[in-house]
């Protein structure tokens, strides 16, 4: 009786309070978009500006072999960064969420430190690091381990490093809020049944833990995708990817409508990678666990 | 045969559990008994190879397993919260095993089946976890680890989330169970009647180390030590110093009029301790072995006086608690069970009365001076 009472004081005041959040949706994205997609079906005029004809050309030049390669190229990295954020994150949110409970603040608190500074000085702070006369080169050439300092500067290992490290603790913080609700003793459980550390991994903790994998993934591979200040200032501005297109588009080309129909096939695409991550997913979650 | 030796654990500087020396036989309903904080969860999960002893040995068959991990030992263990797979369903969850050791298909369906068959959960193999009942659930834990066929089926206070009907059902199966199966059964709870009733043997657990172990009968009949005797049932102890003691007879002075006999039971059950001459002792006697009188026995039964200061009536039984005449003694419990015969006797609060017990029924624990069990 009590929890229905509250439910209706909730329902009957909810449209209220999500007034805020409404307006706020509607104003700085909702309108913002639907102009970006009212420019991407226009001309470009003559000397930058925007010709209002409305024409498809736009998307189909989006579709040209060069862009694809681009969005390719966008989409690896993405993918590359995301996967390798969930192998390094999850064992480091095991480690947080199984520590003892006076150590799990201060985990967090490392975790969340790297926020405190923008992330344009620490993609800086990396090229230092790796520089040739870096601290790592450094270490590794008074160690004897190596002879002549590597190469780090405008390398896909810096990109990779770059974007981890940036990305990483997106990954961490749904993961840590998934594995700190979970009963260790399932663990136990599992291994009394005879699991592998292998098994217990797959069979168990992965499953149950689904939901933060699917969020920290959501969460580094969205914002990867249209990433691009890292890897120029990390991998030289050698390859070009599709938020350096875009950026190009609005503000060195000046081909405003190019740049909102490339937008927007980026959107698409993001929706699109998640819609087929989400339906693999459920399909995994029909069928027979084991 | 499962042994025992010297098995301690230690966590930080506290022993958790201290130099415990079991023997526990195939085949075995075998209770560890305790009160929370004892120790016997903790000596539980080492037997299951979720805790290294710190010292000590566990012998299963001539081999020694106290080093082997969880899935090397043929143990399984049904955890306090049944520590089901909220992911998969019944029959997957009584699968799992059977699966993580790679039994053929068509022998894992047979073995799964056969196994709900015995929980009486065959009907619910698809359902999901949550959405069946304690008493489901305790079945499906209970399933999942029979399906394995463990030598040891490790029992971690299995029946305690569950309410009292629903305990004293489940008690009854997993009995019937263990009877038919001829699993050894390991099973630890701080209820001292669901030990009593379901066990073969009782280890009664104090402060890490274990107090006495016996047979139910045994353990409530003649317990060791005053921890047991007042953990296991309720009792009541009177003090005294012993007058003389013979081969067959006791005699201590209390602080009653009449001295307190103690004779050994004529089973054997319960032998007569030897204590020398002024020895200080605690007589223990059961509640329902007093017998109230209006007038005073004959001096071949304990006796003493006193008035009835509460009656408390709870259906099958009553409880009378008496205060003893002339001494500040707490009141001593007498229960009677609730009949014609003792209704028309009417005992009411006020009534001055006597108690009296035979000498075979009482029996004499010397006083440990520095025991802090004693409380």
């Amino acid at each position: 009786m009590q929890r229905n009472l509250n439910e209706v004081a909730v329902n009957q005041s909810s449209p209220a309070l999500a007034f805020p959040l409404m307006s706020w949706f509607c104003l700085f994205l909702v309108v913002p978009l639907g102009i970006v997609m009212f420019y991407s079906f226009l001309t470009k005029g003559m000397y930058g500006g925007i010709e209002f004809r409305f024409t498809v050309e736009n998307y189909i030049r989006a579709t040209d072999w060069i862009y694809l390669k681009i969005f390719w190229s966008s989409l690896k990295l993405a993918l590359i960064t995301a996967f390798s954020c969930l192998l390094i994150g999850y064992p480091m949110a095991y480690v947080m969420a199984t520590a003892t409970s006076w150590l799990r603040p201060v985990f967090l608190m490392l975790v969340i430190v790297p926020f405190w500074t923008n992330f344009v000085v620490r993609a800086f702070a990396i090229k230092i690091l790796l520089g040739d006369n870096g601290p790592v080169n450094f270490f590794l050439f008074h160690f004897g381990l190596i002879q002549e300092p590597i190469i780090f500067t405008n390398t896909y290992f810096a990109v990779w490093l770059g974007m981890v490290t940036n990305y990483l603790p997106f990954m961490v913080l749904p993961l840590y809020v998934a594995l700190e609700k979970f009963d260790f003793t399932l663990l136990e459980a599992a291994r009394d049944l005879g699991a592998s550390s292998w098994m217990i991994l797959r069979k168990i903790l992965i499953p149950l833990t689904k939901q933060g994998v699917i969020a920290g993934f959501i969460f580094v591979f969205t914002p990867a995708l249209g990433e691009f200040v890292i890897p120029d200032l990390l991998g030289g501005a050698k390859t070009m990817l599709i938020g350096n297109l875009i950026t190009e588009q609005f503000l060195k080309t000046r081909d405003w409508p190019f740049g909102s129909a490339l937008s927007f096939v980026l959107i698409f695409t993001v929706i699109g990678c998640l819609m087929i991550y989400l339906k693999s997913q459920q399909t995994n979650g029909k069928k027979k666990v084991i | 045969m499962l042994e025992l030796k010297l098995l301690s654990k230690k966590f930080g500087s506290n022993f958790a559990v201290q130099n415990i020396n079991l023997l526990i036989k195939d085949g075995e309903f075998f209770s560890l008994l305790g009160p929370s904080g004892c120790g016997k969860t903790t000596l539980l999960r080492m037997l299951g190879g979720f805790e290294k002893p710190t010292c000590g040995e566990i012998w299963q068959e001539g081999v020694r397993i106290d080093q082997l991990p969880p899935n090397e030992r043929h143990f399984n263990i049904v955890f306090q919260r049944y520590a089901l797979f909220p992911h998969l369903n019944v029959w997957e969850n009584v699968a799992f095993g059977l699966r993580m050791k790679k039994v053929p298909k068509a022998e894992t369906q047979s073995r799964v089946k056969e196994t709900l068959d015995l929980v009486k959960m065959e009907e619910y193999a698809d359902r999901s976890i949550e959405t069946l009942s304690g008493g489901q659930q305790q079945r499906v834990a209970l399933a999942r680890a029979l399906v394995n066929r463990p030598k040891v089926l490790l029992l971690d206070e299995p029946l305690s989330a569950l309410d009292l009907k629903l305990r004293q059902q489940m008690q009854v199966e997993l009995l019937a169970l263990q009877r038919r199966l001829k699993h050894t059964f390991i099973f630890v709870t701080h209820d001292q009647e669901e030990a009593l009733t379901l066990s073969d043997r009782v280890a009664v657990m104090n402060q890490g180390v274990v107090e006495q172990v016996g047979t139910p009968q045994e353990i409530y009949e003649y317990p060791k030590t005053l921890f047991v005797s007042k953990f296991i049932g309720s009792i009541n102890s009177f003090s005294g110093e012993v007058k003389e003691c013979t081969q067959d007879v006791l005699t201590v002075n209390g602080f009653f009029k009449r001295p307190i006999q103690v004779k050994p039971t004529r089973d054997g059950l319960r032998p007569l301790h030897q204590f020398h001459h002024g020895a200080q002792v605690h007589i223990l006697v059961r509640p329902e072995k007093l017998k109230l009188l209006k007038s005073q026995p004959g001096p071949e039964q304990n006796s003493l006086e006193g008035s009835i200061k509460e009656v408390l009536y709870q259906g099958a039984i009553t409880h009378f608690f008496v205060q003893p005449k002339d001494t500040n003694f707490p009141p001593v419990v007498a229960s009677q069970p609730n009949s014609a015969l003792t209704a028309k006797k009417g005992f009411s609060t006020g009534d001055r009365i006597y108690l009296a017990w035979s000498p075979e029924d009482c029996l004499a624990i010397e006083k440990e001076t520095n025991n802090a069990t004693q409380s």
